[in-house]
Parts: structure tokens; C-alpha cells; sequence
């Protein structure tokens, strides 16, 4: 499925755990240095260096851009380490969520309940994955240097469904569907 | 006597993290393709596809990979006759980090005051250094970039020596299983059995530098692999724990004989991007 972002309530609610999606549009990274920020100034009841609703954040850390390059490699890391930052995101109106392996079940029940999606990108496909990210700008904490909030122009971005609104996890069930009895 | 000077260290060191984070190495790469042939998931397939695009790409564009470079391992052997001349070993592999993954436009990963201020040291240093002093007069160097992904899932126990073999493999499994998708599946289980706490987990380290699938030289130890694999397999986690057959390529134990009151079990695990480089000065 092609999706245009940002993402819509009309969208997500068409996402099934399992369906492969292209992302065209703008998607923002965050790791951990930056949730921390990001949560701290919804704390204090400041504004978020962009406008979060509707929003896909990706959790990636690149690599220095070689000369003539827009990004370096750019794949997925862990996403289990922003569990505890992503509920008040969510709930700022954060609608998509790209990272790698599962999430807690804080974050599962809350992306039922503000209709927000986690997709996974394939963890360790660096280098194919950038080819998709057209146009890089930092946006904010500069100072975090690979870890600084950029905003990223991506043109068909491969994702799979993992969590969708309705609360299907396509690792359990992906998981149970393939597990064999051995003795 | 056979002086081996710094400076040659140093460049070989900048080569090796280079290469070592753009070349998938061959036995990877059979191993993958053999997955890719196995896998039944669709979902897994389409991602063993993807993975092995991304080497090709990365070969040809000599691009990273991986985002995450690693934190430098480096595996040393250091022979007894051999010389190190012009300058402190440990100080010339560091030097020879810093100029890979400056040259490399490689991510440097590395934070000091781990605890609390965690602030980057800029250039990747310091290195992991395993030294091992064996005979001969050649130094053998291996890099091995190493993810957080998968290096944080690394498991220990001292189980009970009459906990046994079953205690061995229930721990392996549950700590493969806890992992799930955050080492980046399929991976390679690395398992060291025995020796105190310091050297299992040393060992199960160690056991990642063995080509994908060559099995340990003990019959015992092969059977036990073989059995930790089919059952790793059997978890159905697959290709980025979407679900499938291929959880792992391959499962490596080293053993160690251990304390009569002991049974060390280590776990360390490799992703599917399993970088490693060597050369022999």
C-alpha cells in the first residue's frame, strides 16, 4: 500500500498488522536523547521543536552523509528503549512510529487508545533504506550531533505494520504462527 | 624476533573497520541466501530480500551496512615472538579507530561516563581490545564493529552444575526468546559454557568469530549445537521477528572446563549484519 504523509485517522484505521506500506512525504527521527528533550518540554508544558500531530517519527541514528550524499546509512534501531517516551507522544498526537522489535504493552495499549501505528522497518538495511530519504534538515537539538531531530523527505519508504489501532501485534502473531513443538 | 611496526597496525586497523562495515563477509552472505531458500513467511522472505540487497549495495557503494558501526571490537593475537615497534599497542589500534571511522563516514557510538553524563567521545574510541598472546611471530587482528542491538541482549548465569545440559538449553532459548526482534534477526547465538563468569562470557564473544556454521571440534559440543539451533529455530520468531522458520543461522559454543561447584553460561548474540574483518601482519 502507497501512503502519502502525513497520516490521516482515515488511513490508520485502514492498517492491518502485517501490510506493507511506502511511505512518500515527511517523517521526523528521534532517539533517545531526543524523546528525553521532547518529553521534558511537554512536562513543562512548552512546544515540541515541530508540530507532532499527524506526524511519523522513525527511530534512526545515521551515519555522516559521504560527499554527494543526502544521509548516510539510515536503518532502524531498537525501539523497546523509547517505551517509556512514547505514551505522551502519542497522546500529543503523534499518529506513526518507525523502529525495529516489539513494544511494552504501555505503548501497545496506547497506540489503541489514540489510533497510532508502529511500523518496523528492517533493522540492518542501513544502506538501502537511505536510498529512499531524499532531502535531510535538522530541525532541532543540533547539539546531539546523530541523535538530533532531522526532518527527512522520504520517496516510497519500505515499512511493515506492526501494531495497529485495533491492537493486533504482528510479532505475537507472526510468532505463534510459525512456532513448531520440538522435544 | 620479527619487529612489526605501529604505524602498519594503525593502517590496518583504519582498513579493517572500513571494510568490515561495508563487506558482508562471504560465509554470511552463503549463510543468508541458504535462509532465504528455507524461509516459508512471506513476510520473511521479503526480508531476507531486502537484507541481501542492502549488501550488494553496500559492496558496491562501500556505504555502511548498518547505521550503528558498533562499538570496535577487536580480537588480538599477539605472538610470542613478535616485536611491536614505535609506540604503545593498545594506542596505535586506538589511533588506527579513529582515523577508520573518521575516513569511513562511519557512526561514532561511543559515550563516556556510561552512568550518568554519557558524552560522546566523537571518534568511536575507545575500542573493546581482547589480547591473547599465542606462539609465532605474526600478530593476527580482528574487527568486529558490534551493534547495540544485539550486544545488549547478552545474557549470564551460573546455573548449578546439576542443572545440566537442559539447564544449559533453557537458558539459551528463553534468552533468544526475551530478545525477540531487537538483535535483528535472523542472528548468530554465540554460547560460552564454563570457565568463571568473565571468561564464559569472553567465550561466548569469542564463538561469534567462527565462520557462520562451522561447527566446534568436539563431537559433544556439535550435537549440542546443532540441537540449540533446531530449537532456537522452532521458536518461530523468523526474519525481524515477523514470524518464520530462520530465527538463527547458526548457534557457536565454546566450552571451557569450569570450577567443581560451577556451570557458567554465557549468551552473545550477532545480528544478521555480522561484520568482522581480519588481517595477519
Amino acid at each position: 500500500m502507497d501512503i502519502k504523509l502525513p497520516l490521516t485517522d482515515e488511513t490508520v484505521a485502514k492498517l492491518r498488522a502485517g501490510d506493507d506500506v511506502r511511505f512518500t512525504g515527511v517523517i521526523y527521527t528521534a532517539r533517545d536523547a531526543a524523546h528525553r528533550r521532547m518529553v521534558e518540554s511537554l512536562d513543562k508544558g512548552e512546544s515540541l521543536p515541530f508540530d507532532i500531530r499527524g506526524q511519523v517519527i522513525y527511530y534512526v541514528g545515521p551515519t555522516p552523509a559521504k560527499p554527494g550524499q543526502v544521509i548516510g546509512s539510515a536503518g532502524p534501531t531498537t525501539s523497546m528503549r523509547l517505551d517509556r517516551f512514547t505514551p505522551p507522544l502519542l497522546a500529543a498526537g503523534l499518529k506513526g512510529i518507525i523502529g525495529k522489535g516489539g513494544r511494552g504493552q504501555a505503548v501497545r495499549d496506547a497506540l489503541k487508545q489514540y489510533k497510532g501505528v508502529y511500523f518496523i522497518a528492517v533493522g540492518g538495511a542501513g544502506a538501502l533504506l537511505a536510498r529512499q530519504i531524499k532531502k535531510v534538515d535538522i530541525v532541532a537539538y543540533e547539539d546531539l550531533g546523530t541523535e538530533a531531530v532531522r526532518r527527512l523527505e522520504v520517496e516510497d519508504f519500505p515499512v511493515i505494520v506492526c501494531n495497529d489501532i485495533y491492537g493486533s501485534d504482528l510479532l505475537e502473531e507472526g510468532k505463534s504462527r510459525y512456532k513448531l513443538a520440538v522435544g | 624476533m620479527r619487529d612489526i611496526s605501529c604505524q602498519t597496525i594503525s593502517e590496518t586497523v583504519a582498513r579493517l573497520c572500513q571494510e568490515a562495515t561495508s563487506l558482508l563477509p562471504d560465509d554470511v552472505l552463503q549463510a543468508l541466501k541458504k535462509a532465504r531458500d528455507k524461509e516459508e513467511s512471506p513476510l520473511g522472505q521479503k526480508i531476507l530480500d531486502q537484507i541481501l540487497e542492502n549488501a550488494e549495495l553496500a559492496k558496491k557503494e562501500m556505504l555502511p551496512l548498518c547505521q550503528d558501526t558498533g562499538t570496535t571490537v577487536v580480537f588480538l593475537e599477539v605472538g610470542q615472538d613478535a616485536h611491536i615497534v614505535g609506540g604503545d599497542l593498545n594506542e596505535c589500534i586506538k589511533q588506527g579507530v579513529i582515523e577508520g571511522y573518521d575516513k569511513g563516514y562511519l557512526r561514532k557510538s561511543m559515550v563516556e561516563r556510561p552512568f550518568s553524563a554519557r558524552v560522546n567521545t566523537k571518534d568511536n574510541t575507545p575500542p573493546v581490545i581482547h589480547t591473547e598472546i599465542v606462539p609465532g611471530d605474526k600478530l593476527k587482528i580482528q574487527v568486529m564493529p558490534k551493534g547495540g542491538g544485539c550486544e545488549n541482549m547478552s545474557r549470564l548465569a551460573i546455573l548449578l552444575p546439576a542443572e545440566g545440559k537442559k539447564g544449559v538449553t533453557d537458558f539459551v532459548l528463553r534468552a533468544v526468546e526475551e530478545a525477540g526482534g531487537n538483535p535483528c534477526p535472523p542472528i548468530i547465538v554465540g554460547v560460552g559454557i564454563g570457565g568463571t563468569a568473565e571468561l564464559a562470557v569472553s567465550l561466548a564473544k569469542k564463538a561469534l568469530t567462527r565462520k557462520v556454521g562451522r561447527p566446534n571440534a568436539d563431537a559433544e559440543v556439535v550435537d549440542l549445537e546443532r540441537e540449540l539451533l533446531e530449537k532456537v529455530n522452532a521458536l518461530g520468531i523468523g526474519p525481524q521477528a515477523v514470524g518464520g522458520r530462520i530465527t538463527a543461522l547458526a548457534v557457536h559454543v565454546e566450552t571451557h572446563p569450569t570450577h567443581i561447584t560451577s556451570l557458567p553460561v554465557a549468551v552473545n548474540i550477532q545480528c544478521h549484519s555480522a561484520r568482522l574483518k581480519e588481517a595477519v601482519l
